[in-house]
């Protein structure tokens, strides 16, 4: 029973990671709450949905397909709705990204209706028992596994490549970066990319773990997200990680015991964080020089 | 060592930064009335004292006492109350505000309109609020920015900011007045004229703790001078001493020469 | 006038009594709130239960109700208020969303059901008479030295506490009357709508009303009251123009804010706000202001 909700929360945490990591990598970028990121998360499981019902593809296909069209859209949110404003108050840009969330949400209510919709029945669940202990479904086992390849490529990509470095040189200071030659809008256009990629796989992931892919689903899952990053220290990767687990098994455990406030557990959590250690679980101080 | 002439006392005050030592057990003593002047290089931990002595940031070690009170854990705000104001090296006026709500903010701490009373604005708020209206255009007039009392802060040049940083300190009626560099940046004139001030100031009868680096300034205006040097106390004395103290010749020096 | 119109006339009338307590905070004292419809709806329940179950007349219960939403103001205000910038954002969003959740749970506020049949007793002399007397508190406030105080805070937190205000009771002084202001704009609308739920206060009327403010110009009180008319109107607007436009109305309101913050991200009447205080990002304080007091 324990070792099964611990599955859970995991399973859980690690959509949230996915979707924290689009936040983290934004904000550390731009220093933007990109609010809109839910709604990538929602086109996401739209057309991974699409993509297996209407056309029939297979799943692994549908999920990389997802991940480009989300990945398609964060770049144009970006060019069209933050670009212009890289140079105004931090305001403009934050109601921007509301304009966007939105715009995206009500459109999707018109083309696909309010209702929920689920993957085909054809999309089998079968229960793996590992040991003695403890069992995991196939969609648990999907969900980790995915998430698990997708952020350890996301690790190798930042910390060992050199488009990893300049994403990296460029939000510490982009000043700077510019003056090393390197193409601060296209690799701000990439973060947005990386992170919506990831979003949609998380949306797609999402809507086959809870059978239900509707336009308002972003919400919640993408405040937590959110969440999920703040705790870890926003702008840090391997805190986008372990802030969506924890929040995951927090959330799954919590609910055990109060299932009707897990919501509020997942808040709550947050702000005892803010005020114990506002940078997050493993976000560096940045000296305070006053 | 605690003796009444002494308005403020500090005591091998430290302040550690990270691993950086900014400053490493510096006595300071004012006595009540001078002008007591505290210069070194760049970095010797001028504006950190100052920090200390105003509550910006608590003391690594050592103690500070302002009229016989321990200042331990004071907020800045109550600092001020107690009669210590200060300006800034970097000026931070209230930039969007007028030059005379600058000046009517630093008596802030002098005056208690409270949230009733502004929105029903009551007579004794009302004379209140003259009578802040009118210190304010007091206090002006003494640095020469009565003139320009309606303009936004951001919008005066820079010489005129550094006065009403002066002046928006002077507002709160301090005992203890600490100036951070207020000639930086002022012409030969305006720092003639700044040393009439700072004079006019210590003749009704504040005490003046004053981070200058313009010597000529300092030697015409200080009755004593202290010298800090990568954040220890290398003299302290009346001008002459402090000019010919091989110590501090060798810490500017030395600074020079680096500098070539 | 038609009833349809009088709607619209008394939601401005409420929005207008947001944006501007809104303003106060985030606009005047420079604290930005994601959370702002929490006091609203704070206030809307209590007023709505002091009416029914205590059998107090509608005024008492309104005022009342800005007076609970005051005082959660200062609950939450005390913790949250000492994290600055986006930092604030998030914990006043979180702040929304926990008490969103705990009034779905409560028995008292009706749960997920809301509470419904709330008498008729909003009218709209009654929201006009809200709307004067708040925008009048606003400015008397606002040009005294408490209101001073709170800009001094918006321009430069350290100076101000250098001048000797207290800047965390001030922050806090604030919140509480922007909460006061909020509870009764919730009051108003729970006795108007007559019906009233959890998600009416929810995060995206937080951010409807910070649109409000943004839209019309930080930090200018006026710019809040048409801030509130222009972000209440459009979307009706939007209605009324065509049954096409109609159907897609919220994809234009969504378009229309991206676009007004294009062409003027500043807002519509800013006059003396400077943006850059809010450059407290999570990531610590960034290098523009040159670092320590020197
Ligand atoms: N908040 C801080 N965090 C880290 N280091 C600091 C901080 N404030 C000051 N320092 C360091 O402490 C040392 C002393 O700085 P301080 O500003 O007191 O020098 P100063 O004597 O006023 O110099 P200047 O003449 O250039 O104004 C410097 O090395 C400075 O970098
Ligand atoms: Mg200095």
């Amino acid at each position: 029973m324990f070792f099964e909700q611990i599955i859970n929360g995991l399973a859980l945490g690690s959509t949230y990671s996915l979707i924290a990591l689009g936040y983290t990598m934004v904000y550390g970028i731009l220093e933007l709450i990109n609010f809109a990121h839910s709604e990538i998360y929602m086109t996401g499981a739209f057309i991974g949905l699409t993509m297996v019902t209407v056309y029939k593809v297979p799943f692994p296909i549908a999920l990389l397909i997802s991940m480009a069209g989300s990945c398609i859209l964060g770049v144009c949110i970006e060019k069209a709705a933050y670009k212009p404003l890289r140079k105004a108050n931090r305001i403009a840009p934050l109601i921007s990204a509301i304009g966007v969330s939105i715009f995206l949400q009500n459109l999707a209510l018109i083309i696909a209706g309010p209702q929920a919709r689920a993957f085909p029945k054809n999309f089998k669940v079968t229960t793996i028992q590992v040991g003695s202990l403890f069992k995991i479904s196939s969609i648990q086992l999907l969900i980790l596994l995915v998430s698990i390849v997708l952020m350890i490529g996301l690790h190798f990509l930042i910390n060992k490549t050199k488009i990893g470095q300049a994403i990296r040189a460029t939000a510490q200071d982009k000043e700077t970066a510019q003056l090393m030659g390197i193409k601060i809008d296209r690799i701000i256009s990439l973060t947005f990319a990386i992170g919506s990629a990831l979003g949609g796989a998380a949306g797609v992931l999402v809507g086959v773990y809870f059978n239900s892919v509707d336009p308002m689903m972003g919400f919640f899952p993408g405040l937590k997200g959110f969440v999920a990053a703040v705790l870890g220290g926003i702008g840090n990767i391997p805190g986008a990680m372990v802030g969506g687990l924890i929040l995951g098994l927090v959330e799954v455990i919590g609910a055990v015991y109060m299932s009707q406030y897990k919501d509020a557990i997942a808040f709550a959590v947050l702000i005892i964080i803010l005020l114990l250690k506002p940078t997050g679980l493993l976000g560096q101080k940045v000296q305070e020089k006053v | 060592m605690t003796t009444a002439t002494n308005l403020l006392e500090g005591q091998s005050l430290s302040m550690v930064f990270g691993g950086l030592s900014a400053l490493d057990s510096v006595d300071i003593n004012i006595k009540k009335g001078e002008v007591l002047s505290l210069i070194g290089p760049n970095g010797a931990g001028k504006t950190t004292l100052f920090n200390l002595l105003t509550g910006v940031y608590s003391p690594t070690r050592g103690k500070i006492r302002f009229k016989q009170r321990e200042l331990r854990n004071m907020k800045p705000y109550d600092i001020t109350k107690m009669g210590i104001a200060r300006t800034f090296q970097n000026i931070r006026l209230f930039g969007n505000m007028t030059v005379l709500d600058n000046v009517t903010i630093g008596q802030h701490c002098r005056t208690k309109t409270g949230i009733f009373g502004a929105i029903f604005k009551t007579p004794s708020v009302r004379t209140e609020e003259k009578k802040t209206r009118e210190k304010a255009m007091e206090v002006l007039k003494l640095v020469e920015l009565d003139d320009v009392w309606d303009e936004k802060a951001k919008n005066l040049p820079y010489g005129k900011q550094r006065r009403l940083e002066m002046a928006r300190a002077l507002a709160t009626d301090p005992e203890l007045i600490l100036l951070d560099e207020p000639a930086a940046g002022m012409n030969p004139q305006e720092t003639n004229e700044l040393i009439g001030l700072i004079d006019k100031l210590n003749d009704m009868g504040k005490t003046v703790l004053l981070i200058e680096h313009d010597m000529k300034l300092v030697m015409d205006i200080s009755q004593r001078i202290m010298v800090l040097d990568y954040g220890k106390k290398i003299a302290d004395g009346t001008p002459e001493e402090v000019r010919n103290d091989e110590k501090v010749i060798k810490a500017y020096l030395g600074d020079t020469h680096k500098g070539e | 006038m038609n009833a349809y119109y009088l709607q619209i006339l008394t939601v401005i009338g409420i929005n207008i009594i947001l944006a501007a307590s809104l303003n106060l905070i985030s606009g005047y004292t420079g604290q930005l709130s994601l959370g702002h419809a929490t006091f609203m709806g704070i206030g809307a329940y209590s007023a709505t239960l002091i009416s029914i179950h205590l059998g107090l007349p509608f005024i008492i219960s309104l005022i009342i109700g800005g007076v609970v939403a005051a005082i959660f103001g200062f609950i939450i205000g005390v913790p949250t208020l000492r994290l600055k910038g986006d930092y604030l954002a998030i914990a006043t969003l979180g702040f929304g969303e926990i008490m969103k959740n705990i009034n779905l749970n409560l028995k008292i506020t009706g749960g997920p059901m809301g509470l419904r049949g709330i008498p008729q007793a909003t009218n709209i002399y009654i929201v006009i008479a809200a709307v004067v007397l708040t925008i009048f508190a606003i400015n008397r406030i606002i040009n005294s030295r408490v209101g001073k105080s709170f800009i001094a805070i918006r321009e430069d937190e350290l100076a101000a506490e250098a001048m000797g205000i207290n800047t965390t009771h001030y922050k806090i002084l604030s919140f509480v009357i922007g909460a006061f202001f909020a509870g009764i704009a919730g009051g108003l609308y729970a006795f108007f709508f007559r019906y009233i739920h959890p998600s009416n206060f929810g995060f995206m009327k937080s951010i409807e009303i910070l649109c409000m403010v943004v839209l019309g110009g930080m930090g200018n009180t006026y710019g809040a009251v048409l801030g509130a008319i222009i972000i209440t109107v459009l979307p009706e607007f939007l209605r009324t123009v065509s049954p096409v436009i109609s159907q897609y109305r919220m994809v234009f309101y969504g378009l229309l804010l991206v676009i007004m913050m294009i062409v003027r991200p500043q807002g519509i009447l800013s006059q003396d706000f400077d943006f850059t205080l809010f450059n407290h990002g999570l990531l610590g304080y960034k290098k523009k202001k040159g670092g320590q007091i020197q």
